[in-house]
């Protein structure tokens, strides 16, 4: 108990670096994901606008960053990283790999969430005469809410987890803090009261993200 | 009104199956202010016809015009605003889901291009009125029956002020008292604003309440047309199975015999005698 309240110092540095981590990666793969998603979703093969070959291109290079499992993709973007923020170690580095990691890993839920929500309501639209614009403004977007909203809760649980892995370029965080102390140097109570704030943390966005995901949602 | 010359659709065939011809070289003219029914049974293409006149589905070959325009020859944005004169609902009504009925009636307009927000609330308002939903406004779409829903698609395609609607089996996922009401209600938009409306429907009683015209198609092809007057004065010998149904009067079912009865046998009219006796009837 001593040797927590010794730490709760860095503890809580800890516990700052993982919300500033995650608190502008996913925002930043919100911003950047979600068109990538409706492009994926509108030029599919038997979409709203196919487009086969380009399709093929973006979707086969969504799939390579997701493939890459997350600690090469962190060392292999390096360079990317240098360029992007001037520097390779710390919580401000760690955040790109996490971010260019969770672009695509957001695209492809968003567009999931679109294909899930039937043709309906888009071919009301085509046949009202709307432009490809105001259906994806004011129908896809507007009926895929919930699901979006519930994507970004599962985005965000995932790279809380992820950014466990960016203490090996110094980001710190709250689940490298567990790693340092609890695996490195066998203090086992000090990796438990990590774990458990990490666990505090998901519940609460898991909480919170059910709970506006069902206050948007009409269909019930 | 509404013109359709030598129309076909052809899809492609998937997996090495071969193309399939849906609408095969149909020829339909509908006049201003009627209701022209088409029937068929599943398959027979009735659907991609009706597609074909608001050219959901381009046609393969043919021409359709609707009112002066020929919509076949029209750039994709030209087509597009084309269409803010051709209302159409759905089997399965197809509203948003999180938006109100207000909201659902007031995209219409948006897409027709109202820009005016009070201009759209209030035509919303009014469309609402006629279909005698004013009330649930501001409910969303879950909240409403079947055939509520389909009242507020009515007032949807309302909303622009068209000059054609399109009902592709409209009533088919409703019971037969909705249906009733449903119809009725398509029946005064007809009356009121001199809607031209095409209705596709597998449901011969739902032809025979509304329609003014009646196609009967098979297999993409119209094989059967008669005024609703016809069937009435008597003067219709028809040549198809659902004709024949159409002039007699309702479904009859075989009991207690093997099963292999065709379409032809089940709808035979029932003035003609049964061979042993052994029909029962049951009345639509």
């Amino acid at each position: 108990m001593e040797r927590i309240l010794e730490l709760r110092g860095e503890l809580l540095v800890a516990m700052l670096q993982t919300l500033a981590m995650v608190g502008v990666a996913i925002p930043l793969a919100v911003l950047i994901g979600t068109p990538i998603g409706i492009w994926l979703f509108n030029h599919a093969p038997g979409g709203i606008a196919p487009l086969p070959k380009r399709h093929a291109v973006v979707s086969a290079l969504v799939n390579t960053v997701r493939s890459f499992p997350f600690l090469i993709l962190l060392i292999a973007i390096i360079p990317f990283t240098r360029l992007l923020v001037g520097t390779t170690v710390g919580t401000a580095a760690a955040i790109v790999p996490l971010t260019v990691n969770a672009i695509p890993y957001f695209a492809r839920l968003v567009e999931q969430n679109l294909t899930q929500l039937g043709t309906g309501a888009v071919e009301a639209s085509r046949a009202m005469g709307a432009t490809r614009g105001q259906i994806i403004r004011n129908v896809l977007l507007v009926d895929a809410k919930p699901a979006i909203i519930g994507s970004i809760t599962i985005t965000t649980v995932s790279f809380i987890s992820y950014s466990a892995m960016v203490g090996l370029v110094g980001g710190g965080g709250i689940g490298d803090f567990a790693i340092r102390y609890g695996y490195y140097r066998y203090e086992t109570p000090v990796m438990l009261v990590a774990i458990v704030l990490m666990l505090l943390l998901v519940t609460l966005v898991q909480w919170g993200g059910t709970r506006v995901s069902r206050l948007t949602d009409k269909r019930i | 009104m509404i013109s359709l010359r030598r129309v076909s659709t052809t899809f492609p065939g998937s997996r090495g199956r071969p193309p399939v011809t849906a609408v095969d070289d149909v020829s339909l003219d509908v006049a201003r202010g009627r209701i022209q029914g088409i029937i068929g049974f599943s398959g027979a293409g009735k659907s991609t016809l009706l597609r074909n006149i608001n050219l959901l589905e381009r046609p393969s070959a043919g021409t359709v015009e609707v009112g002066d325009v020929r919509l076949t020859d029209l750039e994709a944005e030209e087509l597009r605003r084309a269409r803010h004169q051709i209302g159409m609902i759905f089997q399965g009504f197809h509203l948003v889901n999180n938006l109100t009925v207000a909201q659902n009636v007031e995209l219409a307009l948006k897409f027709a291009g109202v820009r005016d927000r009070r201009v759209r609330r209030r035509r919303a308002s009014e469309v609402l009125e006629v279909v005698d939903l004013a009330a649930k406004s501001t409910e969303y779409p879950a909240r409403l029956s079947g055939g509520q829903k389909q009242r507020v698609a009515i007032a949807r395609a309302l909303a622009p002020d068209p000059q054609v609607l399109l009902c592709d089996e409209p009533t088919s996922a409703l019971d037969p008292f909705t249906t009733a009401s449903v119809l009725q209600y398509l029946a005064d938009a007809n009356r009121e604003f001199g809607i031209t409306v095409v209705l596709v429907t597998h449901e011969m009683e739902v032809i025979k309440a509304l329609s003014d015209d009646v196609a009967v198609m098979e297999d993409g092809r119209v094989v059967e047309r008669f005024a609703a007057s016809d069937l009435t004065s008597g003067s219709f010998e028809p040549t198809t199975s659902i004709g024949r149904y159409l002039v007699g009067d309702g479904i009859r079912v075989e009991r207690g015999a093997a099963s292999d009865v065709d379409v032809e046998t089940l709808l035979r009219r029932t003035d003609e005698p049964s061979a042993d006796g052994t029909l029962a009837e049951v009345r639509g």
